[in-house]
Parts: structure tokens; sequence; C-alpha cells
């Protein structure tokens, strides 16, 4: 603070804190607290507003219990809310996307970080970078066309002679997870790049020096190092997946329901704030639960994922 | 346990740039072998060709007898010492000595055992369990070595191990690294740029410049007989004097110089410059016998166990001369008028460079 004042002066020092200060109070805190407010509120016609039917409660929390339908856990067939098996796909698939992604981008993070060379370092991020240029939108709409049933990805695996007749890719959670993986991959891939970067290749070498086979290098000495950069790219391509809305609105089938789509139906369908507002903070608790439960067991730290 | 190695005229191109040049050698079992140079010299790439990091351009890396091309460094009975160490940071102490074994797929009780057992060889009790960052310098050194040695290598191949600790604790682990050596007989292939540790430890030593091996002999044989200007200059000190050689006789010769002409040892080159080292140099106020030359003390340094003089001579040539203190000996005074001398026998006529083919 000594340190801004002198070496910005009063006003740029006041100007720059009073913008964080509105930034979080007015743009994050205010928002989220007048949510948090109303999702304990009743969805009311303008007249009974601060009448005698107006009071906090839970009621708004308790829709997402109702309406039963069937819910198959491994075989087992679960008499289910029907917005808890939403909201239950929703965190598994979001898991789903999270290690798929870790899995795509563990090998093309080490190979920039590790083996490429830093010449064409340059090109190759940037080969990365161009598809974010094109809106997340037409990327989606790309997919939806790759992925239709007399699609151009159909069309190559019969020519390959790899399927005998088409497949309708478009179903369950398939396209849903294809478009979300697509969007985050790179969330997952530069955390990963970041923090392989930083291991001295000494040590690769040590361990290789030492008899150590591949696999166990990195499972032992690359992986360990990039824990925190796993940790902060899983956090992120999960926390989005989860809240994304767009690619399970434009890939979804009508088996793939998305949490968010439930919770748009409640905002705009049925007008009904209060009760989006309770659904959207309790995607925002559980998600923040699951994450911090998924840290204690990889034994990441808060402080690690910042960095 | 220990092998032999042999480097059948190697070369190591890295683009256009050749790192290593023909380079002949053969390293015994069990010997302490040195390779000293400057930095860019090729060593480092000597030793990456031994451990498997780099496939010789032209040549063959033999250990044990056994011809090492395509074999991986995980498949090579090397084990090397990184100039940073190299420890893995996230794994205590003994995880790190055995993490070789546990590749080696030997049972965690066992493992535990031998990182004991060789902690107690590098005199590092009571720390298995600690994490790397809570060692000292040194303390690191020895783990790197245990981790080197667990895997029983016929090889250990150091690169410039000791040059991140200060100058105590390197000396201290010279003396370390020579007893390990002997206490387990592994061949000892050393690459440093300090002459000191290469002449203290060694039991030979290979001299290179410019990816070229100079000088390849023990320690006593490369301090006072070098083959070449370079070898004479890289290790230890020299009075350089420019000149030609004139009567060359058997093994010796004249050389004339613009202070004079002087007798000096001469090996089979017939041009050259004359090298005399600074403690082979003796002041007296009377001319000597032969070798002596009139200068006047320019700055004189007491330096406890030695007294460095220098001194200019008639035309202005600089010369420096080591005096012993042994006690009664006579500082001179800057400013005097004196003689400077050598015997005929420690000056040495050397072409500046040759590489040789040992």
């Amino acid at each position: 603070m000594e340190h801004l004042l002198r070496r910005y002066g009063t006003g740029l020092t006041a100007l720059c804190i009073g913008l964080t200060i509105f930034w979080l109070a007015v743009l994050v805190l205010l928002p989220n607290f007048t949510m948090l407010e109303s999702s304990f509120r009743p969805y009311l016609a303008k007249v009974d507003e601060g009448g005698p039917l107006d009071f906090y409660s839970l009621r708004n929390y308790g829709m997402v219990l109702g309406n039963e339908v069937d819910f198959s856990i491994f075989g087992y067939v679960v008499q289910t809310p029907v917005r808890l098996k939403v909201f239950i796909l929703t965190i598994v698939y979001s898991a789903l996307v999270t290690v798929i992604t870790f899995a795509m981008a563990y090998p093309l993070a080490y190979y920039l970080a590790k083996i490429v060379s830093p010449k064409s370092l340059p090109t190759l991020f940037l080969l990365l970078f161009v598809p974010l240029w094109v809106s997340e939108i037409l990327r989606s709409f790309a997919w939806w066309i790759i992925l239709a049933f007399k699609g151009p990805l159909n069309a190559l695996l019969m020519t390959l002679g790899l399927i005998s007749e088409e497949v309708r890719w478009i179903s369950g959670f398939t396209p849903v997870v294809v478009g979300l993986v697509y969007t985050y991959v790179l969330f997952m891939v530069f955390p990963l790049y970041n923090s392989m970067q930083s291991l001295d290749s000494n040590q690769i070498e040590a361990a290789e020096d030492l008899g150590s086979p591949w696999w166990r290098t990195h499972w032992r000495v690359i992986l360990p190092h990039a824990k925190p950069g796993i940790a902060s790219g899983a956090v992120m391509v999960f926390m989005l997946s989860a809240g994304s809305l767009l690619v399970p609105s434009l890939l979804g089938s009508t088996t793939s329901g998305w949490f968010t789509q439930t919770i748009q139906g409640i905002m705009l369908d049925s007008q009904d704030w209060n009760a989006g507002a309770a659904f959207a903070f309790m995607l925002l608790l559980v998600c923040t639960i699951f994450v911090s439960i998924m840290m204690r067991v990889f034994g990441v730290k808060l402080s690690d994922i910042a960095k | 346990m220990s092998a032999a190695i042999e480097l059948d005229d190697i070369c190591c191109d890295f683009g256009k740039f050749r790192a290593v040049d023909h380079v002949n050698v053969t390293i015994k079992a069990g010997e302490f072998f040195s390779f000293l140079g400057p930095s860019g010299c090729g060593k480092t790439t000597i030793l990456r060709m031994i451990s498997g990091f780099i496939e010789p351009t032209e040549g063959v890396v033999r250990i044990g007898g056994q011809d090492m091309k395509g074999q991986r460094p995980n498949q090579r009975p090397t084990a090397l010492i990184f100039q940073n160490l190299a420890l893995f940071p996230l794994m205590p102490v003994w995880e790190n000595i055995s993490f070789g074994l546990e590749v080696r797929g030997v049972d965690k009780v066992k493992r535990r055992a031998r990182a004991e057992e060789l902690l107690e060889l590098v005199e590092l009790k009571d720390s298995a369990d600690k994490m790397i960052s809570q060692l000292s310098g040194g303390q690191k050194q020895r783990v790197a070595i245990a981790r080197a040695l667990a895997v029983e290598p016929s090889v250990m191949l150091l690169d410039e191990p000791l040059s991140a600790l200060d100058l105590k604790l390197r000396q201290h682990m010279r003396a370390e690294l020579r007893a390990i050596q002997k206490r387990t007989g592994v061949t000892f292939i050393y690459i440093t740029h300090d002459q000191g540790e290469a002449l203290a430890m060694s039991d030979r030593v290979g001299v290179m410049s410019q990816g070229k091996l100079q000088q390849v002999a023990d320690p006593r044989e490369i301090y006072n007989n070098p083959v070449n200007g370079f070898v004479a200059s890289f290790v230890g000190e020299n009075n350089i004097l420019t000149g030609e050689v004139k009567k060359a006789g058997k093994g010796e010769a004249e050389f004339a110089t613009a202070i004079g002409t002087f007798r000096a040892r001469l090996g089979n080159a017939s041009h050259g410059k004359l090298y005399i080292r600074p403690e082979h140099m003796t002041l007296s106020s009377k001319p000597g016998k032969e070798n002596s030359v009139p200068v006047s003390i320019a700055d004189v340094s007491f330096e406890g166990n030695f007294i460095t003089v220098q001194a200019k001579a008639a035309n202005g040539t600089h010369l420096i001369a080591e005096l012993r203190n042994d006690g009664s000996a006579t500082v001179p005074a800057a400013g005097t008028n004196m003689h400077m001398s050598f015997a005929a026998e420690r000056a040495s006529i050397l072409p500046d460079t040759s590489s040789v083919g040992a």
C-alpha cells in the first residue's frame, strides 16, 4: 500500500483501489448476494412482495426433489427426482470431460514443454490458438455438422471401412462431451505446459540414466512435478464444463439434460428467478465441494493452483 | 564391478560444428580419469556419449569391451552425476537413493535397507527421511553420489559436480570422492575445468581443447612435461616468451628472444614458444650462470607460503617469479634491479597446439 502510494501518487492509487473495490463489490458480490437472498424467497406476484406470503424458506431448494423418474445406476434402477438425476449426470459427465481433456492435454503439453525445439514453439502455439479466433457458437455448430448422421465423420469412417453403417453420434451425452472437450482442452494444456516447463530436464535424464523406463519417469518424476498444473487445469475444465450452457444446448440430444439447461428453463421459461437462483447456487456449492474433495484426495493445496 | 572404457576414434557433430574431434582414449577399469578443459571444449559431450544421451557421429564407445551403439542410457552400466545433481525434490532422501532399485523391481524393505547402507557409506546417517530441500550443498552432493552408487554401476560419470560448492567444501569433497572411488573400485570419469581438482584426484588426466584431446597422462606428467603450449598454459601458470629456435641439439636448443638467448628443452617441434613456470624462476643480485635476465622489480606480493614477484625486463617484457617462503628468504623490494634466471631443464620450447592419438 505504501509502496503503491510512493510509486503512483495519491490519485492513481485511489483510482486503482477504487476500481478494484467497485469491481469486487458492485459487479461480483452485490449481484451474487442479491441472487442468494432472492433464492430463499418465494416466487410471488408483484402485489404480494413484502406481504405476509413473502418470507424466507428453503422451499426453492427443495424443488430439486420431486417428479421422480427411473435412474439406472450400474444396472440398478433407482427412483430419482428428475432434476437431481440431471444434476448428478452433469457432475459425472463434467468429471468425464475433465479426465478426457487431461488424457489429451498431458502428452501435448509434454511435447510442447520438453521435446519440441524452442524455435518451432511459436508456430505450434499459434496453431493451438487459431481455433479460438472462431466464435464458440460456430465451433459447436461445426461439431454438430461433423457428427451428423449423414455427416463427414460417418462418411470418413465408412470409407475407411471401420464401420459398415452410419453411427448415430448425436445421441445421449456423446456430442456434449465431444463439444466440451474440444472447447476446453486448451484450459488444460496451458497450465500443464507451464508446470512441465519449470521441470529441470536433467531430472528426466537422471531418471533415465538410473534405468527408468519412460512410463516410470512420467509416473514418479514428471507427473508429481506437474501436479499443481494438473489441479488448476482440472478445476478450470470441470467448473467451466459444469457451468457451460451453450455447448449442451447446441450439441445436446433429447436424452442429454445438463443442469444449466434446467436453470435456464426455470429462469426464462417459468420466469421463476427465485428457484433459478437457488438451483444456480446449488450447482456452485456442489461443484466447489466436489473440487475441494478432489483436491484433498490428490493432496493439492489452493496455493498450488494459484501459481 | 568396474569396467574399462574405450573411446575409439569418436567424433560428434552438432550441425556444422564439430564438438568432439577424433578422440581416442582407453580408460582402465577402476581408474579415476579426468577430462580437463575450458568450457566448450567438448568434455561434457564426451560424457554424454558415454552415458548414452548422445550417439557419436563417428567412432565407437565400448564399455567393458562391448559396443554401446544403440544402447539407451537406461540400458548402459553407467551412472551419471549431473552438474546440478538433478535430485528429485519431491521424494525423500531414501527414495532418491533407491530410485534405481525401485526401477529394477526391488521390494520396499530391501530398498530402504540399501539406502541406509549407502547413506552410511557417504557419511549421511539419519537423513533418510529428510526432503532434498532440507539438505546443505555438500549433503546433496553425497545423496547424488549415493543415488548413483545404488545401481551398482561399472562406470561413474561426474559432470563438474563440485562446481556449485564453496572452496572449503570443494576441497573436502575432493578427498571424499577419491576415497569413495577407492572403496568401491568403480571406474570414475570426471569432467572439470578446474585443474586443481583434476590434478589432485585423478590417476590420469586428459586435457582437451576445441574438441581435441591434447594430452593424456598422469597429473605429474601433465604439469611437468606438457606436450604443447595449450596444456602448459591451461594447467598452471607460465612465463611465455616468443622467439625462434636456434642451434637445435639433442633434446635441447637455444632459443632467441627479444630479451636474450636461452637454453631450453626441445621436443620434436621445430618452432614454438618458450614456457617457464614462475616457481622455477630464481632471483639474485648478481647474474646467474645461465639463462639470466636483468630485470627491475615492479611489484611484490606476499601470499604467505610463497611470494609472487612481478618484474620487467629491459624491453618491458613481463616476467613472474614465485618464491617459496622458507622464512629466511629476503624479500626483494619493488623498484630494485635484480637478475632473474632459470635452469635449462626447467624451460621448454613447445608448439602452440597439437593433438595426440593416445
